[in-house]
């Protein structure tokens, strides 16, 4: 007879024998392998990573546990080593919530700001399509990760530095994101092709922001209303005179602030295209919805991207179905206890937008592409705020969910008005990579466009 | 009407003080200070935008008897 209450485990899902638990099969077929904690442990089940357990949550009580626990904790700063060889150290993924709301501001985020960016999104896709014929094909992926390096670039740092960039910088950091393969949860440096590439081409990203400061310097300093944060970085002096933040800084401080809405946002593009052209009811529907919005020629504004409930609920039900990050990880920092379960200090703890956005009870008819729910009086999104997680939700939800709404909206407002686009592949060969911790389409996915006759 | 944040939710985007900006205030890299937490019936229309459109869906309009 004891009288100490019993720290019990929570259940532990079948497979992962190996001395690296569930990393091959993360690494392979992450999917297959939350659905299965899910369905075979419930709201709580552990897997194992490494030589450390993940405490998997969900269903709504347990996600809103996991989202709303202060950083004591569940910490987020440990939970995602892949990220380390990406930004460079001493810059992490993720920040605590008062350095975000900080961040919102300084990054300009703010709604305040949004009015301006909505006009010069919509004027990097005016070039990107000024270079297209009157018909010819796209590979989505390229073609949205190229843009969304100049958009974001734009907006987060500055047109002077988005306009000393052009292919090569994205092709870089698509290399760093592809560099972020499961296997750094046990080694971030092991021998393999994508970390070898990743490390070359954080090597090059600096050497090509090396050679843009080295034109500042000798250009000399740009008239005020030029001035980007690049030249706002410059501009702090060591008292020796010499530049506060080294090339590789400045690079580091960059790829994060364009990381979190870069791969996001042009993946959530390319699923969107896809999802309208194989359902061309709602495609029907949002374009008409354009066509009726812009009819007398108006500009893309803040206002007028706030009025098209098709296009939003169609980006909300996309990002639904293909979130792009199906896995989100904390570190327990003490003993955290969840109905009978106990979770150990130092384990892992994660939740999934993958499952969570397709439970069965929360959204009906779950694996149906269906934009309706986000319409009154369903509003699936509202209704089930912890368990519609596409951008997480709670302390560490995503600070730029307002900016990559608006910037899709923008997007699609400019590609829906004067282009048409079919699919030039069979639609079941647009597939996820689920390869890597960044997940991307498989290439090819191509799609045909077209100008529109009206 | 009663108005109500949830400050686990909130991370100062500052789109309720745009729209109701006798309702919201934000200083700067803070949450939302809510200055009139009973707003008049004449602001409903702007209470219900800022809490249609907050980013992170913090705020709540309670109905009072």
């Amino acid at each position: 007879m004891t009288t100490a209450v019993e720290q019990r485990r929570p259940p532990r899902v079948s497979g992962g024998e190996g001395a690296n638990g569930h990393l091959e099969e993360l690494r392979v077929d992450p999917i297959a392998l939350l659905e299965r904690v899910h369905a075979e442990c419930g709201d709580i089940g552990v897997f194992g990573l490494g030589g450390r357990d993940v405490v998997l949550l969900n269903g709504a009580e347990a996600n809103e546990l996991f989202f709303r626990a202060p950083e004591e904790l569940l910490d987020q700063a440990e939970a995602y080593p892949f990220m380390t060889p990406v930004f460079g150290e001493g810059v992490v993924f993720d920040a605590s919530p008062e350095r975000r709301r900080e961040m919102l501001h300084n990054q300009a985020l703010r709604d305040k700001f949004m009015r301006g960016h909505a006009a010069t999104i919509a004027r990097e896709v005016e070039q990107m399509v000024a270079q297209w014929d009157e018909q010819g094909e796209i590979d989505l992926l390229d073609w949205f990760a190229e843009l969304t390096i100049y958009t974001s670039s734009a907006c987060l740092i500055g047109k002077r530095f988005r306009d000393q960039l052009n292919r090569r910088f994205a092709d870089l950091y698509h290399d760093l994101e592809r560099g972020t393969d499961a296997l750094a949860f046990v080694d971030p440096y092991a021998p393999i092709e994508s970390f070898r590439r990743r490390d070359a081409s954080r090597v090059e990203l600096v050497a090509l922001v090396q050679e843009i400061m080295n034109g500042r310097l000798a250009d000399g300093p740009p008239s005020d209303d030029d001035r980007d944060l690049l030249d706002v970085l410059m501009s702090v002096r060591d008292e020796d005179g010499s530049l506060r933040f080294t090339a590789d800084q400045v690079t580091g401080m960059f790829i994060s602030m364009m990381f979190a809405g870069h791969h996001t946002t042009s993946t959530t593009a390319s699923w969107m295209i896809i999802e309208l052209l194989t359902h061309p009811e709602e495609h029907v529907r949002v374009v008409a919805e354009l066509d009726q919005l812009y009819a007398n020629g108006e500009e893309v504004s803040y206002q007028a991207l706030r009025e098209m409930p098709w296009l939003e609920a169609s980006l909300k039900e996309t990002l639904r179905m293909h979130p792009p990050l199906i896995l989100l990880l904390r570190v327990a920092k003490e003993d955290i206890q969840f109905r009978e379960f106990t979770i150990l200090a130092d384990e892992m703890v994660g939740a999934s937008p993958w499952v969570s956005n397709r439970i069965p009870d929360d959204f009906a008819d779950a694996e149906r592409f269906d934009p309706s729910r986000y319409l009154e009086p369903r509003e699936e999104d509202r209704a089930n705020p912890w368990t519609w997680i596409p951008f997480g939700a709670g302390r560490h939800r995503c600070v730029g969910s307002a900016f990559a709404l608006m910037q899709l909206k923008a997007i699609f407002s400019v590609l829906l008005e004067d282009w048409e686009f079919e699919l030039a592949q069979p639609p079941d060969t647009y597939q996820a990579d689920l390869s890597k911790m960044v997940i991307q389409l498989q290439q090819p996915c191509v799609v045909r466009y077209r100008r529109r006759n009206r | 009407m009663r108005v109500t944040v949830d400050l686990d939710l909130c991370q100062g985007h500052g789109v309720c003080e745009s729209e109701a900006p006798s309702v919201f205030e934000l200083a700067k890299n803070e949450q939302v200070a809510i200055v009139d937490e009973s707003p008049s019936e004449e602001l409903r229309g702007q209470v219900e935008a800022a809490v249609r459109y907050c980013p992170t869906s913090a705020l709540r309009i309670i109905e009072e008897e």
